[in-house]
């Protein structure tokens, strides 16, 4: 049907206007035809399939029969240019509504059917436009526009069928509400992330290494240590990430400093470097991506006060709970905050002891930094002693591991005493989770860049202990090659064993098995948390509640709540030290994608088993972009240390794909020397200039300046609106206030004025009239706006209320005596009043009866 | 994939995908959800669209939307009559609406006709003191409801006409910071 319809339609490919007329009065028929459809539809209830199918088929064989008429009505005439070009503006309209048909509030059946004959439109005229050789091309382009969209739309398909674990999120969110699930939401992106992480370093860095690279054992660093390997194996040593796994690719120490490997010539040192700057990069690109969609999502910031009941009323429900138990907690929490609003609007200043309380929040935080500082030297001191044991022999199980120890400890507890000491300050729930949040934020900081500075201080000692070891090496080896000339044999020495080479201590590594202890050990506390605080707790509660002698769930230990702030912080804190380790050891973020994997089927698990719903929710939407710019900063925080050690520090001489250079930069400049021609050198070392880069640096500097300040001044536009705005509502109410308490006044004193003023006070009344109209829109005039709703807020009346003269929008109490300043201007009788838009009106009808 | 074309012909499913914030696989789902609430009555071949409606008994019972307050009034306001009871294009049409992708202003176009409790265009203080009922199950005193709803219209109302209209409604909720958040079901 639609193949010979098309036919027809190439027919007449030079109809004229009356062919679009012709088309325009069939879109009409095409509009009414499901219309009537509809009706009979309802007058005859039950009607069977069959009938309709043959009324469709009616439908279409008549709209053929019309336009094969109208194709010959119309064959003879021929396009002009503007009837082209209005013929193009109707297509690429009908192309607009077929796109944006999914944002319409229209019934299904009106969507369809308008859809159905926007298609027809568009199909029939699509092959009409465009002339002689344009023509080919025109309909080319459409050919690939419409081969775009249907990929676009495929891969969209894909795309969707790709997203892992929505059942199960659904699940949590129908159980605790969109906070909770905000949670799991923000781990499935991480996990997205890490995973692309994992194949950008899986992909260039360690296949390739394992593919191609040396295999293990042949030269000294991919082998472990005569002295070590006895115990190379045993699980107490691979559970420190010490003997085999050490010595694997999982670690920045295996690798060779061969420039190119295998028949591919693959550059791995190159890779490397590239492989971990990019990193960084797709981490930021991602990051700051997804804040500026947040941030355009959420053009409401939200701080506006002006709304308070109303948004407790229309946004509170969570549309999304589909659980008894939750929708309780709901209910209450949403009959308590009502609750709340209501006193805090009755006694909005009510007396308070503001020194006192200024008093506590000033001891509250010194407390916190106390807090804050003690940790940090806890650690400081720490991380030195383990430095010491780690020079003795026969440490026990505690002092090696006792910087992961103190860490998690930390971790653990210092959180909950924040919380009690934050109890002193008295905030507001929300600005008390900001502290909060901040606090604990400060607390991982600070801990994680104590135990990189004590890192540090570890790898310059190593630094010098290395130029020590290095002399050692060339001198064995040198001895070792004498010995075997000094026996005066011909045949070439045997060579050394690659194990009894002397090394170096490899600070690389030494830093990488340092983060991925501590992020194994981080995996393990959480885990061992949720387990004895979440579960363990529940069934405590659960089963012991039959013989205890108070009531265990509504009393003191009760079921735990899924502590959000806690879980997403560490995460956060968890990315960046995957982030900061991933340099110096490439199989960490293989250990993060299994954490992640893990423990979205683990948390789901707790959660869904052993927690109830939070009895006081906070917003989670808000503060999404408060978590990405924690982790934004965090993500800087940890590029700050690797992009240091890349720069400043000498990578060591035998170990990693860099040693043998003064620094892991110069693998860059090697490769641009070596496998480029000579005028990219060139640009290179123009580029890299300072005399470049500096007004490069000032150049953004300029650009940063500049759009800020326009932001800023467009912000101040919006603030002046908001505020116009507020004044146009006041002026409005006070308007009402007086109109209701004249009104009496005024029928009393309409009776005593003369016919004059009577007229005077009709036209004045109509004039009040005309400018209202705008305003107060009849029922009707509403109804069709809102049939026709474009979505814009600014429609009708606020849009003319803006354009009045300035002096209106001066907020007026209804009070007599505001209208001192006026009383010189006394007004003539017959003063045309119509035609004055701007006046205050009801004003006069103050003054008159006063003078 | 032999389901796919026996449900749906693929000018359908283009039309649907058209007309809605779903992809192929989602519309495919909710189809699934729309036949389990009743197997009997909806047949497994949409390809000559029959006329079936599900009574809202059915409709409200879904998972979805059980235990939500406003449960009958979403139904009616996507039901073709107003009486809650759906075809499978109210059905998708409710749950585009719903869904994460639709946009600030489609939503509270329809959040607005859901808190019209009676249809007159108007939110006005009966449809304000049902919602407050609904939302808190009748604890507040008639005196607080009172106050709150006095709250709600000095708050929202702009035009000073005692009732909210759709645009006050609009002003008021496209500023609300977890209003997308939370009008929103995920299927």
């Amino acid at each position: 049907n639609r193949a010979s319809r098309k036919k027809n339609y190439q027919q007449k490919n030079s109809d004229g206007k009356k062919a679009g007329e012709e088309g325009s009065q069939q879109r009409e028929r095409g509009k009414k035809a499901p219309t009537k459809d509809q009706k009979e539809s309802e007058n005859k209830e039950k009607k069977t399939n069959k009938k309709e199918k043959e009324g469709d088929d009616k439908q279409k064989t008549d709209r053929k029969n019309s336009t094969t008429s109208s194709s010959n009505s119309s064959d003879e005439e021929s396009l002009s240019e503007e009837e082209l070009a209005m013929l193009m503006e109707q297509v690429e309209q009908k192309k607009k509504l077929i796109s944006t048909m999914r944002n319409k509030p229209w019934r299904m059946m009106k969507k369809l059917s308008v859809l159905r004959e926007a298609q027809a439109f568009v199909e029939k005229f699509e092959g009409a436009l465009g002339k002689g050789k344009g023509k080919k091309l025109y309909a080319y382009k459409m050919m690939m526009a419409k081969k775009w969209v249907k990929f676009k739309r495929d891969f969209d398909n894909f795309k969707t069928q790709c997203i892992p674990w929505e059942m199960k999120i659904k699940e949590v969110e129908s159980h605790f509400g969109s906070s909770v699930a905000s949670y799991f939401i923000f781990l499935r992106w991480m996990y997205g992330v890490n995973l692309v992480l994992f194949g950008l370093i899986f992909g260039l860095v360690i296949i390739p290494e394992i593919l191609m690279g040396m295999p293990y054992g042949s030269m000294p660093r991919k082998t472990v240590p005569r002295a070590e390997q006895a115990t190379a194996m045993d699980f107490s040593v691979l559970w420190d990430f010490e003997g085999y796994i050490k010595y694997s690719a999982l670690f920045y120490g295996y690798y060779n400093n061969q420039r190119t490997i295998g028949w591919l010539k693959y550059r791995l040192p190159m890779a490397y470097f590239t492989v971990g700057i990019s990193v960084f990069g797709y981490s930021l690109m991602v990051v700051i991506r997804s804040m500026a969609r947040n941030a355009n999502e959420s053009t409401a910031d939200g701080d506006d006060d002006n709304f308070i009941f109303s948004w407790k009323m229309f946004t509170s429900w969570d549309y999304l709970i589909g659980n008894p138990e939750t929708a309780d907690n709901k209910f209450a929490s949403i009959t308590t905050s009502f609750k709340e609003s209501i006193v805090d609007e009755q006694e909005s200043n009510k007396d308070e002891n503001i020194h006192l309380r200024r008093f506590l929040r000033v001891l509250a935080n010194v407390l916190i930094i106390c807090c804050l500082c003690g940790s940090g030297y806890l650690i400081y001191f720490v991380v030195k002693r383990s430095q010491t044991f780690s020079k003795m022999q026969n440490v026990g199980w505690y002092e090696r591991n006792e910087v992961e120890i103190v860490m998690s400890l930390l971790g653990m507890f210092c959180p909950p005493l924040f919380e009690t000491i934050a109890a002193l300050e008295n905030y507001h729930p929300r600005i008390g989770l900001k502290w909060q949040l901040g606090r604990i934020f400060a607390l991982f900081l600070g801990n994680l860049y104590t135990f990189l500075l004590a890192l540090m201080d570890d790898v310059n000692e190593k630094l010098v202990e290395e130029d020590v070891v290095k002399n050692i090496t060339h001198w064995t080896l040198l001895s070792h090659h004498n010995s075997s000339m000094g026996n005066g044999s011909t045949a070439t020495p045997p060579p050394l064993d690659p194990a009894d080479v002397p090394r170096g201590p490899c600070w690389e590594t030494t830093v990488g098995i340092e983060i991925v202890r501590l992020t194994v050990s981080d995996i393990l506390v959480t885990y061992i948390t949720i387990l004895v605080g979440d579960f363990i707790r529940a069934c405590f509660v659960r089963f012991m509640n039959y013989c205890w002698c108070w009531d265990l769930e509504a009393g003191f230990p009760s079921y735990a709540e899924f502590d959000i702030s806690g879980n997403v912080l560490g995460l956060i804190f968890n990315q960046g030290m995957i982030w900061m380790g991933s340099f110096y050891a490439p199989g960490l973020v293989g250990i993060n994608v299994l954490r992640l994997l893990t423990s979205m089927y683990f948390q789901c698990w707790a959660v869904m088993s052993s927690n109830v719903p939070h009895a006081r929710v906070f917003k989670a939407s808000k503060s999404n972009n408060f978590y990405m710019g924690l982790l934004l900063l965090i993500l800087f925080l940890s590029l700050l240390p690797v992009a240091y050690t890349i720069m400043s520090l000498p990578p060591s001489f035998d170990c990693g794909p860099f040693s043998g250079k003064k620094r892991m930069y110069e693998v860059i400049q090697e490769t641009i020397e070596l496998d480029f021609p000579l005028f990219v050198a060139k640009i290179f070392s123009y580029v890299a200039n300072p005399g470049l880069i500096i007004p490069a640096i000032l150049l953004m500097v300029l650009a940063i300046y500049y759009l800020n300040a326009v932001a800023e001044a467009y912000q101040r536009a919006n603030v002046e609106l908001k505020k116009k705005m507020q004044m146009q509502r006041e002026e409005e109410k006070n308007k009402r206030n007086n109109k209701a308490s004249t009104n009496p006044v005024l029928q009393d004193l309409e009776d005593l004025f003369t016919p004059s003023t009577k007229t005077e006070s009709n036209l004045k009344e109509a004039e009040d009239k005309k400018i209202d109209s705008p305003n107060r829109t009849s029922p009707a005039v509403k109804q069709d706006r809102a049939a026709a709703l474009g979505g814009s807020p600014m429609t009708g009346g606020r849009g003319t209320a803006f354009t009045r003269p300035p002096h209106m929008f001066m907020p007026r109490p209804p009070t007599p005596h505001v209208w001192a300043p006026y009383p010189g201007q006394p007004r003539p009788r017959g003063y045309p009043l119509g035609p004055v838009p701007g006046r205050g009106r009801g004003q006069p009808r103050y003054l008159y009866p006063v003078q | 994939m032999g389901n796919k074309q026996t449900i749906f012909t693929p000018e359908q499913l283009d039309a649907y995908q058209d007309c809605t914030f779903f992809t192929r696989k989602e519309i495919l789902r909710l189809f699934y959800r729309y036949r389990d609430l009743a197997p009997q009555l909806v047949p497994p071949d949409y390809t000559d669209k029959p006329d079936v409606t599900l009574p809202y008994q059915l409709i409200g019972s879904m998972p979805e939307l059980k235990d939500n307050p406003f449960r009958q009034r979403i139904a009616e306001v996507f039901s073709e009559h107003g009486d809650g009871n759906m075809t499978l294009d109210d059905f998708l049409d409710m749950f585009s609406v719903l869904s994460e992708m639709a946009p600030r202003d489609l939503k509270a176009y329809y959040a607005f006709k859901i808190y019209d409790f009676n249809n007159d265009d108007y939110i006005c203080k009966s449809d304000l003191e049902k919602t407050v009922n609904k939302l808190t199950r009748n604890e507040l005193t008639p005196e607080e409801v009172r106050l709150v709803c006095e709250k709600v219209i000095y708050e929202a109302d702009v035009d000073n006409d005692g009732k909210l209209s759709l645009e006050d409604f609009q002003h008021m909720i496209i500023r609300a910071p977890d209003f997308l958040s939370t009008f929103h079901i995920r299927i």
